[in-house]
């Protein structure tokens, strides 16, 4: 499919990135491409400019701080963080990272390009939602650092404004999470899908039911006080031709259960 | 400030050779190496992202070249299916494909054998399930993944 014309920049710093997105009225950040490239061919969306973050060496890797805090760069891909050694400080993370589409996919599409896209049915935003990460985003007004809760907005919307960039995403220590969804295939698009972390306070985040992740704070990790907790949030969630809201409703329960269950056994 | 513009001239290794070209910036990598250059053997499949039939190694990374624009590859080194055997001579792998009827219509050929490249570079003495999750960006529509499967374990050591 040939794409709509566009104008293409790789700048190597997050200051030049700024700069271009601030002089280009219809610029947009182009991570790891595994989305917006496909959106751009059904014309979904139409970027005038496109600014490839894939040259800015500040914006990947992964750190560990004595702490046991992650701090990693929105430009770190899938495969990079299945592969890191810090990254395991949070097994969760490289483990559901496994889980997202293919090796191809997984080579290329980055952390950042994921929960930036925030598609309700993405597998990132419950799971950072679910363990407490905190994002850095940077404009022309300066540096500002959100909880997951503020920064997913709404369906395909962030905190991250126009001529802004997300710069950082910070995961606390911890290890008791724990994921599971029904997916379309073995590892394909979501239909539901569940994060918990049992570290201290139990947190569960549902997908796929609302435009951002719901989030939910049962009185403990029992199944029947994650159940109540998912009824009591009220969800609503959309149907389609692959689930009615009315079963999507009940796997958000089950997955919460699960999730959770998982997170427990490693708390 | 890094110039903005909807075309640039790249240099892109492919094979082993060098190819100077300029490129629009909206043009997808697949089309350069089908269109520009004439390498047809990686496919279209779908356009999509889904089916890999177009996938290719771009540095030593397997990626679908439908996902990544022509002018992202400035500077890199790209692999198709066409740089595998040498000299005429096939590569292990393709040997296998041929000796386990591993290809029906033989669309999806070229990226099956880019992603077991890739594994078996990577990972010499996959396990069953590490072959099957290897190859599962790649969608045979003949469904002849049993033999695909076989082949890519009879390369393996």
């Amino acid at each position: 499919m040939l794409l709509r014309e566009v104008g293409y920049a790789k700048p190597s710093s997050v200051a030049d990135a700024l700069a271009i997105l601030a002089e280009n009225d219809g610029a947009r950040a182009l991570a790891g491409g595994q989305t917006l490239v496909n959106v751009m061919k059904a014309r979904a969306a139409s970027p005038d400019v496109l600014v490839d973050l894939n040259g800015i060496e500040e914006l990947k890797g992964i750190d560990l701080a004595a702490d046991g805090t992650l701090s990693i760069g929105p430009m770190t891909t899938y495969s990079e963080i299945m592969a890191s050694a810090e990254a395991r400080a949070r097994p969760i993370l490289g483990e559901v990272c496994a889980q997202i589409a293919d090796v191809q996919v997984r080579n290329r599409g980055t952390i950042g390009g994921n929960i930036c896209a925030n598609d309700p049915t993405n597998h990132l935003p419950p799971l950072l939602a679910a363990i407490g990460a905190t994002m850095t985003i940077r404009g022309a007004g300066g540096e500002r650092t959100v909880p997951a809760h503020e920064f997913f907005v709404g369906v395909y919307l962030t905190a991250v404004g126009v001529g802004e960039l997300l710069t950082r995403i910070e995961i606390p220590a911890g290890k008791g999470d724990g994921f599971a969804a029904v997916t379309l295939g073995a590892d394909g698009t979501c239909i539901a899908n569940a994060a918990a972390s049992v570290n201290g306070s139990v947190r569960v985040a549902l997908g796929c039911v609302a435009a951002t992740p719901v989030v939910v704070e049962p009185a403990s990790a029992d199944d029947d006080a994650v159940r109540d907790a998912v009824r009591g949030a009220g969800i609503d969630p959309p149907g389609d031709v692959h689930a009615s809201a009315e079963y999507r409703t009940h796997l958000a329960e089950v997955l919460a259960v699960r999730a959770t269950r998982e997170a427990k056994g490693r708390a | 400030m890094s110039a903005v513009e909807t075309s640039r001239t790249i240099v892109v290794t492919i094979n082993g050779t060098e190819y100077e070209r300029e490129v629009e910036a909206r043009k997808l990598l697949i089309h350069f190496i089908r269109d520009d250059l004439d390498l047809t053997g990686s496919h279209i499949g779908c356009d999509t992202g889904n089916c890999g039939a177009c996938s290719v190694i771009v540095d030593g990374t397997l990626v679908k070249s439908c996902m990544m624009l022509a002018v992202q590859a400035d500077g890199a080194s790209v692999e198709t299916v066409e740089g595998l055997s040498e000299g005429g001579e096939l590569t292990a792998l393709q040997q296998a494909f041929s000796d386990h009827h591993a290809l029906q219509c033989g669309y999806c050929t070229p990226g099956m054998l880019m992603s077991a490249t890739a594994l078996l570079r990577a990972n010499p003495s996959p396990g069953d399930d590490e072959i099957k999750k290897a190859l599962q960006g790649n969608i045979c529509r003949c469904t002849g993944y049993w033999n695909i499967f076989e082949a890519v374990k009879a390369a393996s050591r």
